[in-house]
């Protein structure tokens, strides 16, 4: 397959790059959020339009009423979420909680599907322990009780778990805390009891949890997939939301990069236009090799996994860490280049700066994706 | 099945019935590569057998029409014939500068003749081009040449020198750049083919820190070039030059990544990786080289459909030969002491350590990677004054 877009995504992107645009722009949305403090970090009004246009069920299969789409398709989307810093539970809801009910019972799928098409519910992913993504290592336990289990554990960097009206909890079902094997996926419903959330603000103003869970009481019927052989449906889960997460920052790259290519046609200093320092010049061109690099990547990866490709795993983590380096070097960039107004709340390049640094750390950062890449190398 | 999949099956049957074994073998050496020519010495039989088969079908340029001696494969085709080249690990039954430079310009800009002539010639590995740019004068500056054709009526007659000329000792023609009207900058320059063994052609090889000597300075001495014998219009060998350019770019940029997924961090391994740091280094790497293997993939299916950008072929060689530099500090880093071996068998007659030293080139031929980042900035980003 070649990779380039065919027409069918070339006029989804098109379509999405408007909607984002218009509908999804740093103004409207981030800022307006931001400002006003909203619990949430985005716009409800907002998720019911990208249900509108069916966004919402893009990796839901048309069996059960979604676009049936992959996740080259999902990453149009995410590409322009990035470009435009738009607030959205997009990832997490449409991209990784869409993914792992794929797998899971008719009458889950009964219970949460419909509330995702329209556009109505929010979803989130309780899977880090700790500050770093380690997801080789769940320490959360959930034990047989009654007709169901008993969750107990703490989960942190659980993107937008208060908004959300149900997340999905890995927790171990057998074994110790770092085996591969023994670990089990819960839809876990925002009102149980014994779950209780700490909300905090990010530095992109975007909001995640750290969550307990003490004595959590679910039915048998919560579980996604087989019990203990969950570890197969949270890979799976976590390659979406990784590729996912690369192809957003593709699109934080290229917002910034543009902002700051603009801004070296505009700004004169020692009578002439920045952009005309050779200094800056190659600088420039340099990232613009780097992100044209990072979006190859990052297709790449999308592909192989929309394929099933055994080579998937390796080039979604090359790809996670690769749109990571260009997007952190293109912040950074853009800001230097900018120069004190870079350093401005009023100027948005900061905002692309502020949202890099979050999407990095998010289903892990360049280091572990570079680890993981030796890994999976053989060394 | 698809036409495509019927395509595969055939193309694999064929390569099944007539790859040669020892043509299934890693290129080691310098002589593993079929350059073709009037003077090629064939290594073994196998070489010479699978360039004959290779030639007679057309797959020694496989995207080229049949008329001038290819296989008229489409696009989709072509990637097919690469793919299923690299599943059984074939070498390419000939490489040549006629394939990756000239015949691409032949084909935007020659007569019908020239197109017949020249073409099949490069596509049965008969002649051996080298390219005639550089000059002492003019490296970066290559519009500054100054090898100048005298107008004679019926032909030319050149005289001056150029440099940096790879193998222009082994090659049977040369296409080369030659000024014809001084008044003129840009638009002074034609693009002109002419036979090595012409009188007053010689050569002197340049011995390099790497030991070898793969370029040479090349004279001319009122060398006589007949009319026939320009590619495209008088004095606009410049936009022939800049479109081979592309071409080259393109070659140099393939040595630096390719759709391949060995990564040098698992090559390293096999003799112990001990330092922590260094296999940080590695992975780090890793990640930009597959990275750059997705690019190059991506560029090339774009290249075929005309979406690629006209000048990202100077993203790509930029990209490419900063990438290969990096990849051989690494392989001396990994090497340690035995890597510094420059005669020894055991380090293969310093394959390594002259291999690092000649990637240190790869950023400089076929324009400077700091050209590259100005052509990109001014072509791709269009900032000012660039």
């Amino acid at each position: 397959m070649p990779l380039y877009h065919t027409e069918d995504q070339a006029m989804l992107a098109d379509t999405a790059r408007q909607f984002m645009a218009d509908e999804g722009a740093i103004a409207r949305q981030l800022r307006h959020f931001r400002d006003i403090g909203c619990k949430d970090g985005f716009g409800h009004t907002l998720w019911k339009q990208f249900a509108e246009l069916g966004l919402t069920g893009i990796l839901v299969s048309e069996g059960d009423g979604g676009l049936g789409m992959g996740h080259v398709e999902a990453g149009i989307v995410l590409e322009e979420i990035g470009r435009n810093l738009t607030p959205s539970p997009f990832l997490t809801s449409a991209v990784m909680a869409a993914s792992a009910l794929a797998d899971a019972s008719a009458e889950l799928k009964g219970r949460y599907l419909p509330g995702l098409l329209s556009g109505d519910s929010v979803f989130a992913l309780a899977i880090d322990e700790g500050k770093k993504h380690r997801p080789e290592r769940i320490a959360t336990r959930a034990v047989r009780s009654g007709n169901g289990f008993s969750l107990s554990g703490a989960k942190d960097f659980v993107v937008h778990g208060s908004s959300a009206d149900m997340l999905v909890v890995a927790a171990r079902t057998a074994g110790a805390d770092d085996d591969a094997e023994g670990i089990t996926l819960f839809a876990v419903p925002r009102d149980v009891a014994g779950l209780s959330q700490d909300a905090v603000r990010l530095v992109d103003s975007s909001m995640a949890t750290h969550l307990r869970l003490d004595n959590v009481q679910l039915d048998a019927d919560a579980v996604i997939g087989e019990v203990d052989g969950g570890r197969e449906v949270l890979d799976r889960v976590l390659s979406a939301g990784r590729v996912g997460a690369a192809a957003e920052s593709v699109g934080v790259a290229q917002g910034s990069f543009d902002m700051t290519t603009t801004y070296l046609k505009q700004r004169k200093q020692f009578g002439k236009l920045i952009g005309e320092f050779q200094a800056l010049q190659h600088r420039a061109a340099h990232l613009y090799s780097e992100i044209e690099i990072a979006r190859a990547a990052t297709i790449k990866a999308q592909q192989l996994l929309d394929a099933g490709s055994d080579k998937a795993d390796l080039m979604v983590s090359v790809a996670k860490a690769k749109a990571g380096k260009a997007a952190s070097l293109a912040v950074k960039e853009g800001v230097q280049m900018h120069g004190g107004i870079g350093m401005t709340d009023e100027y948005d390049i900061g905002l692309y700066m502020k949202r890099d640094r979050a999407l990095a750390e998010f289903m892990g950062d360049m280091f572990y994706h570079a680890d993981r890449v030796a890994k999976l190398s053989g060394y | 099945m698809s036409e495509l999949e019927a395509f595969r099956q055939e193309i694999r049957a064929w390569l099944e019935e007539n790859c040669p074994p020892e043509m299934r073998q890693p290129v080691h050496d310098e002589d593993d590569i079929c350059w073709g020519g009037r003077h090629f010495q064939f290594k073994n039989e196998a070489q010479k057998l699978w360039l004959t088969r290779c030639a007679a079908k057309g797959y020694t340029v496989p995207d080229w029409p049949q008329a001038y001696g290819g296989a008229g494969m489409s696009p989709a085709q072509a990637k097919v014939w690469r793919e299923e080249m690299n599943r059984i690990a074939a070498r390419p039954p000939l490489s040549s500068f006629g394939i990756w430079m000239l015949g691409p310009a032949l084909l935007k800009f020659g007569t019908e003749e020239q197109k017949v002539h020249y073409l099949g010639q490069i596509a049965r590995g008969e002649i051996r081009w080298c390219q005639g740019y550089s000059e002492p004068g003019s490296g970066s500056d290559l519009v500054s040449l100054q090898t100048f054709g005298e107008d004679k009526g019926d032909h030319w007659v050149v005289n001056g020198s150029k440099i940096w000329t790879s193998y222009a000792n082994k090659a049977d023609w040369i296409f080369c750049l030659v000024r014809t009207d001084k008044a003129n900058k840009y638009q002074g320059i034609s693009f002109l083919l002419f036979d090595m063994e012409s009188e007053g052609v010689s050569t002197k090889p340049i011995l390099l820190i790497s030991g070898y000597s793969p370029f040479c300075e090349t004279f001319f001495d009122n060398v006589k070039v007949p009319k026939a014998q320009i590619v495209g219009e008088l004095n606009r060998g410049w936009d022939v030059a800049k479109y081979l350019l592309g071409h080259e770019r393109e070659m140099i940029s393939g040595a630096g990544g390719g759709d391949r997924l060995t990564t040098i961090g698992a090559v390293l391994n096999r003799a112990g990786l001990e330092d922590p740091l260094l296999r940080a280094e590695l992975a780090m790497f890793d990640v930009d080289a597959l990275a750059y293997g997705a690019m190059g993939e991506k560029f090339l299916d774009e290249i075929k459909v005309g979406k690629a950008h006209p000048a990202q072929p100077n993203m790509m060689k930029y990209a490419g030969t900063e990438l290969n530099k990096r990849r051989y500090e690494l392989l001396m880093a990994g090497g340690g002491s035995a890597s510094l071996e420059w005669e020894s068998e055991a380090s293969d007659g310093g394959s390594r350590a002259r291999g690092w030293l000649r990637t240190k080139a790869n950023s400089i031929e076929g324009g400077t990677s700091e050209v590259m980042l100005n052509v990109i900035s001014k072509r791709i980003l269009d900032l000012p004054g660039a």
